[in-house]
C-alpha cells in the first residue's frame, strides 16, 4: 500500500504501523509527533496503530521560530 | 561587600503564566540564529526561562544523528512554548497546537499567532478569535500574538487567553514600539499579564516596552540578527531588568522647559 509522508509517496506492507513506519524514517527514539488524516496518533498507540492505503501522514518535531 | 553596598529594593512581583512563576521577564524565540549552537549560548545568556519554538515537518532522509533543537534548548531547563507561527487559518493553528501538545507530552501552553498576509506577517484576528476560542474549550492555555487594539486585547483577555502579546511593530522588523498609547492601554485595562510580542530592534525598544508597564518582552530577530547575538542577549536582559525598574519607580514628569539641578541661591557670582 501506498501512503503520503510529509508530502512523499512511501510504500508499506499490509499490517505496517506507525511505529514501522518511525523506524523506516530512523527517527526512533526522537521526540517527535504524528497526525494521520488530521488527528493526532498518541504516542502510546504507535504500536498498534495500522497505517491504511492514502493515509496522509505528518510527522512533525520541533525546530527554531520565534 | 563596603559599608555602601547596594540597599535591597522592595521585591517586585514575579511574572506569572499559567500558574507558575518567572525571574525573568524576557522570552525568547529559537529562529535565525547562525546554529543551534549559538541558539543555546545566546538563550542561556538572554536569562530567558520561557523559550518558544516551531512545529514542522521532520525532513525525510535527513541525517537522524543531526542535533535537533531540544538538545541544546532541553524542556527540562526551560518552558517551552511551541507557536503557530507560519500559519494563515485558525485550523491550521489549531492543528499546529494539537501537534505540539502530543511532541511535549501533554504540555498545553501555546503561543497563538494566525497571520493575516505574508508582507507584514500581520496578525489575522479574525481567525485569532476563531482560533482562540477553539483551544480555550479544548483545555489550551493560550498565549496570544495580537494586534495592538485595545478592544480586541480586553475580548482575548475575557475569553480567557493567559496572555496578551500585542506587537510592537511587524515581526522581524525592528522598527521598535510604534504605537506606545495603544500598548499603554491595553495594559492599563489588562488583568492577565501582556507582553509585547514583536518588533523589539534594540535594547532601548525593550527597555521601552517595559517602562510602559508590560509584564514582558517576547523577541527573537533582534538577539538572533544581531552581529554578536550573545552580546544582544545579554544586553536584552539588562534592558529588561533596567525598564521594569524605571516602570516600578516611577518617573519624573515631562516639563518643556528647565528646571535647574542645582541650587539657585548661595552663588557667589
Amino acid at each position: 500500500m501506498q501512503i503520503q509522508v510529509n508530502g512523499q509517496a512511501m510504500e508499506f506492507g499490509d499490517g505496517a504501523t506507525v511505529s514501522d513506519l518511525i523506524q523506516r524514517m530512523e527517527l526512533e527514539g526522537k521526540r517527535l509527533a504524528v497526525e494521520i488524516n488530521e488527528d493526532i496518533v498518541p504516542r502510546s498507540e504507535h504500536a498498534r496503530f495500522t497505517l491504511s492505503d492514502g493515509d496522509q501522514v505528518e510527522v512533525v518535531h520541533a525546530i527554531g521560530g520565534g | 561587600m563596603s559599608e555602601h553596598a547596594e540597599k535591597p529594593l522592595p521585591e517586585d512581583k514575579p511574572l506569572e503564566i499559567a500558574g507558575r512563576v518567572y525571574k525573568s521577564r524576557l522570552l525568547v524565540g529559537t529562529g535565525k540564529y547562525r546554529d543551534l549552537t549559538e541558539t543555546g549560548h545566546a538563550i542561556e545568556t538572554s536569562g530567558a526561562e520561557i523559550v518558544t519554538f516551531a512545529v514542522r515537518r521532520t525532513n525525510l532522509g535527513q541525517n537522524p544523528d543531526e542535533p535537533s533543537l531540544l538538545d541544546v534548548v532541553s524542556p527540562g531547563n526551560y518552558t517551552m512554548l511551541p507557536n503557530t507561527a507560519g500559519c494563515y487559518t485558525a485550523k491550521d493553528a489549531i492543528r499546529t497546537c494539537k501537534l505540539a501538545r502530543e511532541l511535549l507530552d501533554g504540555h498545553n501552553l501555546v503561543k497563538l499567532e494566525v497571520l493575516g498576509e505574508e508582507k507584514t506577517l500581520y496578525p489575522n484576528m479574525t481567525e485569532t478569535l476563531v482560533a482562540a476560542e477553539a483551544l480555550i474549550k479544548d483545555g489550551f492555555q493560550v498565549m496570544v500574538y495580537c494586534s495592538d487594539d485595545p478592544l480586541l486585547a480586553k475580548r482575548l483577555e475575557e475569553m480567557g487567553c493567559i496572555a496578551i502579546m500585542p506587537l510592537g511593530a511587524p515581526i522581524g522588523s525592528g522598527l521598535g514600539i510604534q504605537n506606545r498609547y495603544n500598548i499603554r492601554l491595553i495594559v492599563e485595562n489588562a488583568n492577565v499579564p501582556v507582553l509585547v510580542d514583536a518588533g523589539v530592534g534594540t535594547a532601548s525598544d525593550a527597555s521601552l516596552a517595559m517602562e510602559l508597564g508590560c509584564d514582558g518582552v517576547l523577541m527573537n530577530t533582534a538577539i538572533a540578527q544581531a552581529r554578536d547575538p550573545i552580546r544582544m542577549a545579554r544586553a536584552m536582559r539588562l534592558a529588561i531588568e533596567s525598564g521594569r525598574h524605571a516602570y516600578l519607580a516611577g518617573r519624573m514628569p515631562k516639563k518643556l522647559y528647565a528646571s535647574a539641578s542645582s541650587p539657585i541661591d548661595g552663588t557667589f557670582f
